[in-house]
């Protein structure tokens, strides 16, 4: 291993030295500061005579004297089964004052895609007990679902409770026998201590750290280590899944930290930007975040993905959202005014989504009636919402009984359905019957999205007599 | 070149100079532009994209961590191509026709390793050629010499080489062959395999484009219905995320009557390709009953494969077409998505450092799209036959703002435009498809095929549906205003009439095992059996019916279930006689 006292410039995240060796590309490297800190980086650019590092904890310290060693291998993140219940920093080192990792193996951090033949595709029902998300927008394993938040909405809550509650109902059975355990990498990037310090209390409370893997780069962590911490999350979650036979759910949070550290670095290099600023490789690098969800066929395990962003400005067109929404299959959204009429969680179904849906309901794996039920819900709910406008301008009165009857279902419908506490784990059965609870309060002819034979045997008449007769 | 060929035509070695993600310069290369050179110890594909005095710049298809410059770079001396042959329907390819079973194979792991090579169709497996030409034929380019079956579904038809002089033919066998042994010789020493290469950056030569005449039925309602496409024609359905841009792609592979499917699955997700490898398998093809997969070649360059591998993924795509057309079939070749086509040129220009033109995309981007989109046709073929390619390209504009670039210039060349609608689809109105912004350009000259294919009065009766539909548009501004039961009763009638056009006609289950498929024959009676309702409702009305007990009789929302009826003939008979009776006894 050569040692180079040759740095010849350096900028924001960013140095360049020369070197008389040539250095292979995404190498890691090891600085040390002439007051004896050792920093780490990485080589975004390498030529003949001189590379460029993007060092991870920020370049303080640095000056022409420090010397910079060459690791010649990429980055790797050792991995091993007894990192579960742990608690690392940004970059993987332990935190949480427990003894030192023995790595099982050392796995290349950036991870190389599944071959799209060798996937399985995911139609596991996961049962997170959140009727918004369980009835409307269903998760299956080896899905990527983001939540698209705002500042200030309580996302982390919603995160924390899918975390806490999500089983697979088949296993609450204990049937199967298939010995696959269930495990949560929690990665971090760039939040504030107090909420690493709700998640870590949550985690302890409920014990669910024992199953857990926690990477944390807080908000005064060097930008330039959240390029790391997710690709540490995952490696670790591919490690699971794929060879200890773990169905991993990986919460990465937040997103919009990760691209804003992006962008710096793009800028620091003094790239051609794209749009607002981000690197126009943005939707790649995303990319190759939110594709190592998945199955594998012939593996047991699972890798599903809930990462989590923050819209600037709640817009939707934004480019960290708007790319993530091309890539992932999905997304929650979270509503300020929900929010703000304490719906908890206040989650808008409306141009919330699950891709991965269609294949992972109905009979066998939910129920029957599901598909129908939640598109009959979507339309009546959309149809409420539109008539809400124009009550504002006409009044209630002006409206005939067919559309009160849509505006009584579309309240009902937030303040019963989606509204149910962080602590209210519901089953699918439970979400359903509600479901079916607020349609019987449409006329029949109306839910035209529902098969005739499931109206029969669902619809609850006795309900829409009585209130026939309490006009 | 192709993966078929050795790597022992090598010229000469350069040595790389730099290294940055998927760009490598070289130094002492001696290489043509878009030459495929082999990159570093590992022997990375790539693509010469500039050269510049003693300096080369590669795109590298592979991964390039760890590769650092003083490595070797081998020049192939030949353009990217494809391996043209039997064997390539029923294969699922990554963006430089890699087929991904075999690479699975080959590097014994479900997660893609770089450096590996593997041919785009099988050179081992033998093949049962039957000629059509004798000795002493003379054949030219382009002529079909033999034929074997590829798949249950499709014969292959073994052809002259374009680029072959022709001549007389000297020795031809039937018998079992593998693509690389030689099958016919003609006098002039020329000998034809099975096996073809062709550059996919340069179109296949053809004759003359004619003037599609002919839809290529889809089976949805409202594409067939509304906004046709024709066989040899383009379309394109830009929608932001969640408006079903990839199942309405996905509804065309499977149904749409074209002889050959291409699907290339461009930087999208790598879930959505495998569902389509499980799912095209199983699934009957509406014409013959046979798999799928049996006419369908797939492209799957997912977004966390290379990005070099998504620039060309398109290209090996519409040659792969081209090469189906020349047989004389139908083709329709659906990409999903071009803007991650076009995004894959933007971050290779800007590695490149090019002058970015609008929104970062390289100046060159409107001449590469309108060149993809006229490889599309109907097409007289050199050899005389007629064969088409249908081109329909998604388009993933961001935020959904129709204004950017790769949804502009698309849409100054493609004449069928199938806008996606994110207001409909949250309200699970699907598919998508607004009908207030789509259009297309082939309806005139497809009205003939329907006039005589399904019945005489059909231009009548779609312009009535598009009338209604539009009138709605204006009203439901009022109804917004003033609330439903403030307009008049005639106007009421109409946002009924438009209502059944809207759940009944226009919305299509995909996931229904009936209403999947809407054969024209049904996508016209559907329609009429709505037209019957309004033509009938009015009169009622005009006899001083109220609107309130129109809207009530038994029959009308009967018409929503059309749509998934199995014996729709009778039951939509059923329906028409009932809604006139009830209609009439109303006065």
């Amino acid at each position: 291993m050569k040692e180079y006292q040759t740095i010849t410039e350096i900028s924001g995240p960013l140095v360049f030295a020369e070197v008389d060796e040539p250095v292979g590309y995404d190498e890691i490297v090891e600085i040390e500061t002439p007051q004896g800190d050792t920093l780490r980086g990485q080589v975004l650019e390498s030529s003949e005579g001189i590379v460029s590092i993007q060092v991870f904890e920020g370049t303080g310290g640095i000056d022409r004297n420090a010397s910079v060693r060459f690791l010649g291998e990429t980055m790797k993140m050792p991995v091993t089964e007894d990192l579960l219940g742990r608690v690392l920093d940004g970059s993987g080192n332990p935190i949480d004052g427990g003894p030192e990792i023995v790595p099982d193996k050392r796995q290349d951090i950036v991870g190389k895609a599944i071959n799209p033949f060798s996937r399985e595709y995911p139609e596991e029902f996961i049962q997170t007990g959140v009727s918004a998300i369980d009835g409307m927008n269903t998760l299956v394993r080896g899905q990527k679902l983001p939540i698209f938040s705002g500042s200030g909405l309580p996302h982390n809550e919603l995160a924390l409770q899918i975390a806490r509650q999500a089983t697979v109902p088949e296993e609450e059975e204990g049937e199967d026998g298939d010995g696959s355990e269930f495990a949560v990498i929690f990665g971090a990037m760039g939040i504030t201590a107090e909420e690493a310090n709700e998640f870590m209390d949550d985690f302890e409370r409920t014990g669910a750290l024992e199953r857990s893997v926690v990477f944390m780069n807080l908000a005064d962590d060097p930008a330039v280590e959240r390029q790391v911490t997710p690709r540490l999350a995952l490696t670790t979650a591919e490690y699971l899944a794929f060879e200890k036979d773990y169905h991993v759910l990986v919460i990465l949070t937040d997103m919009t930290n990760y691209c804003e550290a992006l962008r710096e670095i793009g800028a620091a290099r003094e790239e051609v930007p794209g749009r607002r600023g981000y690197p126009g490789y943005m939707y790649t690098d995303l990319a190759q975040l939110y594709e190592r969800a998945g199955r594998i066929e012939g593996k047991e395990g699972s890798v599903t993905q809930i990462p989590i962003l923050t819209m600037p400005g709640d817009d939707d067109t934004h480019p960290i959202p708007d790319l993530t929404g091309y890539i992932t299959e999905g997304q929650i959204m979270m509503d300020r005014d929900l929010n703000s009429q304490g719906i908890e969680p206040p989650v808008n179904v409306l141009p919330s989504l699950s891709r991965l849906m269609d294949d992972g309901i109905g009979e066998g794996l939910t129920r029957e009636d599901h598909g129908d039920v939640s598109d009959q819900m979507y339309a009546a709910y959309a149809e409420g919402e539109d008539l809400r406008d124009l009550v504002n301008i006409v009044g209630r009165e002006a409206l005939s009984e067919r559309d009160n009857k849509f505006l009584d279902f579309a309240d009902r419908f937030e303040e019963e359905f989606v509204q149910q506490g962080y602590d209210t784990n519901r089953s699918i059965d439970d979400t359903l019957e509600l479901g079916w609870d607020l349609l019987s309060d449409l006329p029949k002819t109306e839910l035209n999205r529902i098969d005739e034979e499931l109206i029969e045997e669902h619809y609850r008449e006795d309900e829409t007599a009585e209130a026939v007769q309490a006009d | 070149m192709s993966q078929a060929e050795d790597i022992e035509s090598v010229d000469e070695d350069g040595v790389i100079e730099s290294v940055s993600g998927p760009v490598v310069t070289a130094a002492d290369l001696d290489a043509r532009m878009n030459d495929v050179v082999y990159v570093g110890d590992e022997g990375l594909m790539g693509e010469v994209i500039e050269i510049e005095g003693n300096l080369t710049t590669i795109q590298v298809y592979e991964e390039t961590s760890g590769v650092g410059p003083g490595e070797p770079v081998q020049n192939t001396g030949e353009p990217l191509s494809v391996d043209l042959g039997p064997g390539m329907l029923d294969s699922i390819y990554d963006g430089v026709q890699r087929p991904l079973d075999v690479l699975e194979e080959k590097m014994g792991t479900a997660f893609l390793d770089r450096g590996v090579d593997a041919p785009g169709i099988d050179l081992e497996k033998k093949w049962d050629f039957e000629p059509e030409v004798t000795e002493g034929d003379t054949v030219e380019p382009g002529d079909v010499v033999g034929v074997v079956e590829e798949t249950i579904t499709i014969d292959h038809k073994v052809m002259v080489p374009p680029d072959y002089e022709g001549g007389e033919v000297t020795n031809v066998e039937s018998g079992e062959y593998t693509v690389e042994e030689t099958i016919v010789e003609l006098d002039n020493g020329e000998e034809i395999q099975m096996h073809q290469e062709w550059p996919v950056r340069e179109a296949r030569p053809a004759g003359e484009k004619e003037t599609p005449t002919e839809p290529l039925v889809t089976g949805q309602r409202i594409q067939d219905g509304l906004f046709p496409l024709a066989k040899g024609g383009t379309a394109a359905i830009p929608g932001p995320f969640g408006s079903g841009k990839t199942v309405t792609q996905q509804q065309l592979a499977k149904w749409s009557d074209a002889d050959i499917v291409v699907y290339i699955g461009c930087g999208e997700r790598g879930n959505e390709m495998t569902e389509v490898i499980e799912d095209f398998p199983e699934l009957p093809d509406p014409q013959t009953g046979n798999p799928l997969m049996a006419r369908t070649c797939l492209i799957a360059n997912t977004s966390n494969m290379p990005v070099a591998a998504r620039e060309s993924c398109i290209y090996t795509g519409i040659t792969i077409a081209e090469y189906y057309r020349d047989m004389g079939y139908d083709v329709a070749l659906m990409a999903d998505s071009t803007s991650r086509w076009a995004e894959a040129m933007r971050e290779i220009s800007s590695r490149l450092e090019e002058m970015p033109g609008e929104e970062g995309y390289p100046a060159y981007l409107a001449a590469a799209l309108s060149e993809f989109y006229e490889r599309a046709g109907k097409f007289q073929l050199i050899n005389g036959g007629e064969g088409s390619i249908s081109v329909v390209g998604a388009v993933s504009p961001p935020g959904g703002d129709f204004s950017e670039p790769v949804t502009q210039n698309t849409l100054r060349i493609v004449k069928t435009f199938w806008a996606l609608d994110a207001d409909l689809a949250e309200r699970r109105h699907f598919p998508a498809i607004n009908w207030n912004e789509s259009y297309s350009l082939y309806k005139d000259q497809l009205d003939p095929w329907w006039e005589s294919n399904v019945e005489s009065d059909w231009p009548e009766v779609r312009q009535w549906a598009v009338d209604v539909l539009d009138e709605e548009d204006e009203l439901q501004e009022i109804v917004q205003l003033v609330g439903k039961d403030a307009l008049p009763e005639d106007q009421q009638l109409t946002l009924e009439v438009a209502r059944y056009l809207r759940e009944a006609w226009l919305q299509q289950n995909a996931l229904h095992d009936v209403d999947t498929y809407c054969e024209p024959d049904k996508t016209y009676r559907m329609l009429q059996a709505i037209k019957t309702f309004s033509d009938e409702a009015f009169e009622a009305l005009e006899a001083g019916v109220p609107v309130e007990e129109i809207q009530d009789v038994d029959a009308a929302p009967r018409l929503n279930r059309m749509g998934t009826a199995e014996e729709w003939n009778e039951f939509i008979d059923e329906i028409e006689n009932d809604l006139q009776e009830q209609l009439r006894a109303l006065y």
